[in-house]
């Protein structure tokens, strides 16, 4: 199981952000702020912005290092991934934290992406960058530079799906396709046979992922049981999925992997779409 | 760093209500499971979609994995916390808005079935219900927004209608009604809904004493009856009785094969009202004789802050009863025409202008602010215009009041005026829906706005307001002006359009609107603007719209002008409604929100389960 290896001796407190999780790998997907603050203080972690430069110059978590999710994407070949940990003093074993600023999807998306060049010592942040710093938090402005690390490249095939396999998975018993989209764009067309989980469920107001109790909830509401093989995607690079990902995980699912070129692909690729254009849902919306 | 600044924010507010409780936390586990034994054929449709109704949950146009979940709010009477609450559930597992319905219900569209549950489980939280919204039951018991503060009540009908709503929610005797059931209450004979309800009350004091007028066996519909009055006065110690005794009348006798033709109204007509009237009478005999002290324990009136009511700062504002135009201070023209002054000295109801009844959750977590920040008594109401009021806000609060809202798109003017359009969900939800009232509604309002007609204060007793199709959920038939939404052919072409109706009115006067013509869905707009022309040219001195449209239906029109019935409106109009070729301009044949050939589309309505 990949996640976040350290030892904190864990305080008994009632504050929510140290939570109590009762399934055992959701301290390998979300670090809390108390640990978090630990961990720097102790200088045991890499903390990764993932928000614009500009934001990050302008104040970040105390010792984070800058990787918008836009140079991510703008290549994200293995081997260039590879590039910017080491760049970033990444080493193999190095524990890497991951935040934004939204609710968790461009931390995700970046995680995701580490983990599938074989970083799987990676973790998202259970706050945003916003959040943090309300609490009164460490942050700075200093930009930080690590000298160089070296990091192998094991790619983790088992957690990304391409386009065939997203077909595929249409006549496979057990595979079931995640769409975490809003509702009314799911309503409004999907891919045909996908399931409607909404990014929107997964966080609350204080976290950027629910307890996974309620996450499990959630999924046995829709028959989603943890050996299912799940595959989620979205509208457009996997960002709101890369969320539905960790989110499933923390609910349980053993195997699932991320369409990370989602809707977007599948689109252009002509591929079959449902629809559905007999309800003028959009006008309900007071936007 | 010290320990306390990691302590999340306190929600909790301290608001002067108490929590009502009107959930259960172990329904919202039944219904999850019957979702999945329903999914796993172990339930049969029928039985589950009665059950569903039961518990406030309708299916979704063309859609049945999804729902509209209804949550009730008794009286209409609603906290922050509430608000709030709604807010993040309709974020999470609905739209990212809520809608506010023309019988103080609030609506979450398109809730995926399976989610359904875990709305309820939000609501419970915060003391809300869905439980006997839908379905063959008691819906929510609606009380005018005016009540506690209207200058002319006798007093304050709210503390009733919720002991009337707690007294029969879950109550055995209307689990399985022969139709839905619906209790009104007015603060005055003016502001209410009582003609149109199966039980519609008034308060009114005799020698002292607390009791209501009760009419009963209205009820709007594709048949709609306005109610009888059943006696001149009934005390307060009377009321469960009364109440009781319709409802075990119509349990007996209420048709039960007839879908179409079971609500208490067709009893009612079909008996005769001397007969009915008879049986209630001697129904209540017996009731009264055998009601047990656990009925009575059941039946509780709470006294409601009697301090708040009391309260007066003295200060007038002038501003409201001075005259706007379009071109006044967007402030002077909110407060002309979405502030009131209550009965309290000096303490103001301020309407909050919601297009036909939506607001997103960012909306809703602002009202919930202001609720805290600026309402007395630290609640607001839900109108059935589909607006909030909130009450007990003070003179000086006002601008500030109105700077927040505007903030976040809240403060918009003409809540009190005909801008103010209903529209019920239409197609944008509805099985039953022919036509998209809901944006038509939304149409209408933003192009009253932008023309000013907020501010015509001959304009503002009327009001509009529209059903997607003959069934009156929009309440179109006590509009001044009302539409129902159909489809015709028009040159070969089929076209969605409107009935448009006259006259109609809520309040203790309540009548229905009487048809006038049909109408382009396309040419709505026009028309509502061609009749406002032709009104102001044709007007005696004076003479609001709403009277002219009164007696243009009685043809008593006797001014200057050519148009004194409403055959004459009709061929006024005929140039207006008439539309191109359809070779010409393909998009006036077509329904608003689309931009493919129009098609009515229907499915089961589950209007009765
Ligand atoms: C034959 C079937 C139906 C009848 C006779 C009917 C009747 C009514 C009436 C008369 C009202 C107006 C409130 C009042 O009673 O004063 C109402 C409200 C409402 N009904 Fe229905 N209804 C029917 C079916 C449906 C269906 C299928 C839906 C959609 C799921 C629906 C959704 C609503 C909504 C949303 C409101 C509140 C109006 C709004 O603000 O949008 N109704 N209904
Ligand atoms: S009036 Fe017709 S279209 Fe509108 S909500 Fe009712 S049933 Fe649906």
């Amino acid at each position: 199981m990949c996640g976040l290896k350290y030892t904190v001796k864990e305080k008994k407190t009632k504050n929510i952000l140290s939570r109590n999780h009762t399934l055992s790998n959701s301290q390998d997907i979300i670090t809390s702020a108390d640990i978090l603050r630990t961990l720097i203080r102790r200088n045991s972690v890499r903390v990764v912005d993932v928000r614009k430069e500009d934001e990050y110059k302008k104040e970040h978590i105390k010792t984070a290092v800058s990787i918008p999710l836009a140079t991510v994407l703008e290549n994200d070949s293995s081997e260039r991934i590879v590039q910017l940990l080491e760049q970033s003093g990444i080493s193999d074993k190095t524990p890497v934290v991951v935040y934004d600023d939204t609710f968790g999807a461009l931390a995700a998306r970046v995680a995701w992406t580490f983990q599938y060049v074989g970083h799987s010592n990676t973790s998202l942040l259970e706050l945003t960058f916003a959040k943090w710093k309300s609490y009164g938090f460490e942050t700075e402005k200093k930009i930080n530079v690590f000298p160089p690390a070296k990091h192998s490249l094991k790619e983790n095939k088992e957690i990304y799906a391409t386009y065939d396999e997203v077909e595929r998975a249409k006549s496979e018993q057990n595979k079931i396709l995640v769409d975490s989209r809003e509702r009314l764009n799911f309503l409004s067309e999907h891919i045909p046979g996908a399931t409607n989980l909404p990014y929107t469920m997964l966080g609350t107001a204080d976290s950027i992922l629910r307890e996974p109790q309620e996450i499990k909830r959630f999924m046995e509401n829709r028959g989603i049981s943890i050996d299912d093989e799940v595959i989620t995607y979205c509208g457009s690079v996997g960002t709101l999925s890369g969320l539905a990902y960790y989110a499933l995980r923390m609910g349980g699912v053993k195997k699932i992997r991320l369409y990370s070129k989602s809707f977007k692909e599948w689109k252009k690729l002509g591929k079959p779409i449902e629809e559905f254009k007999d309800a003028n849902f959009w006008d309900l919306s007071a936007e | 760093m010290k320990r306390e600044v990691l302590n999340y924010p306190d929600k909790k507010h301290l608001s002067p209500k108490s929590n009502p409780r009107w959930g259960k936390e172990e329904e919202t586990e039944i219904f999850g499971q019957n979702v999945k034994l329903f999914r796993k054929g172990k339930i049969s449709e029928d039985d589950f979609r009665r059950f569903r109704l039961q518990h406030g949950a309708y299916g979704s146009r063309l859609q049945q994995n999804y729902s509209m979940v209804r949550i009730k709010i008794p009286s209409g009477e609603i906290t922050p916390e509430q608000l709030e609450k709604i807010a993040a559930l309709s974020e999470a597992f609905s739209i990212g808005s809520a809608h506010v319905s023309t019988r103080q219900n609030i609506q979450l569209h398109w809730v995926q079935l399976e989610d359904v549950s875990e709305v309820m489980r939000g609501l419970v939280d915060v003391g809300l219900t869905t439980r006997e919204a839908c379905g063959n039951t008691i819906r929510n018991v609606m009380c005018s927004h005016f009540a506690g503060v209207c200058p002319d009540e006798q007093f304050d009908s709210t503390p009733y209608a919720k002991a009337i709503a707690r007294f029969f929610l879950r109550n055995p005797v209307c689990q399985n009604l022969p139709r839905k059931f619906k209790i009104n209450f007015n603060c005055c004979a003016q502001h209410g809904l009582v003609r149109i309800a199966d039980i519609g009350l008034i308060p009114v004091k005799k020698d002292g004493i607390n009791g209501f007028k009760i009419y009963l066996g209205g009820g709007l519909g594709a048949a709609s009856f306005i109610g009888h009055q059943l006696e001149e006065f009934t005390s307060e110690d009377r009321l469960v009785s009364t109440c009781m005794a319709v409802v075990r009348l119509f349990d007996r006798l209420g048709n039960r094969e007839n879908m179409a033709r079971n609500r208490m109204r067709y009893l009612v007509n079909e008996m005769g009202w001397e007969k009915f009237q008879r049986m209630v009478f001697k129904e209540r005999s017996s009731v009264e004789m055998t009601i047990s002290l656990d009925t009575l324990i059941r039946y509780k009136v709470d006294s409601e802050n009697p301090s708040i009511r009391q309260l007066s700062n003295g200060k007038k504002l002038p501003l409201i009863n001075e005259k706007v135009d379009i071109n006044s201070d967007p402030y002077k023209r909110w407060l002309h025409s979405n502030v009131v002054s209550q009965k309290q000295n000096g303490y103001f109801v301020v309407f909050i202008t919601l297009g036909a009844g939506d607001i997103t959750s960012n909306q809703l977590r602002s009202l919930a602010k202001t609720i805290r920040d600026y309402s007395g008594e630290g609640c607001a109401r839900n109108t059935p215009n589909q607006n909030f009021a909130v009450r007990f806000v003070k003179s000086n609060d006002l601008p500030e009041f109105y700077n927040g809202l505007a903030k976040v798109g809240l403060a918009n003017p003409g809540a009190l005026t005909m801008t103010s359009t209903v529209g019920c969900s239409g197609t944008t939800s509805c099985n039953l829906a022919i036509t998209n009232s809901h944006r038509l509604a939304k149409e209408i309002q933003s192009k009253f706005i932008e023309l000013g007609l907020d501010t015509e204060d001959d304009l503002r007793d009327s009001s509009i307001k529209i059903s997607g199709c003959p069934n009156s959920c929009g309440q179109h038939e006590i509009a001044t002006i009302g539409f129902y939404g159909g489809a015709s052919r028009i040159d070969g072409t089929m076209t969605p359009t409107y009935t448009m109706l006259f006259g109609g009115r809520d309040g203790e006067e309540g009548m229905l609107g009487r048809s006038v013509m049909r109408v382009p869905a396309k040419r709505v707009i026009a028309t509502l603007i061609k009749i406002i022309e032709i009104y102001k040219q044709e007007r005696s001195s004076n003479e609001s719209l709403a009277m002219w449209i009164g007696k243009l239906i009685n043809g008593v029109v006797n001014g200057k002008g050519q148009i004194k019935n409403l055959d004459d409106i009709k061929t006024a109009l005929v140039q207006t409604i008439s539309l191109p070729s359809p070779n010409d301009d393909p998009e006036s044949y077509m329904d608003y929100g689309n931009d493919i050939k129009f098609s009515a589309k229907t499915a089961r309505g589950e209007c009765a389960a």
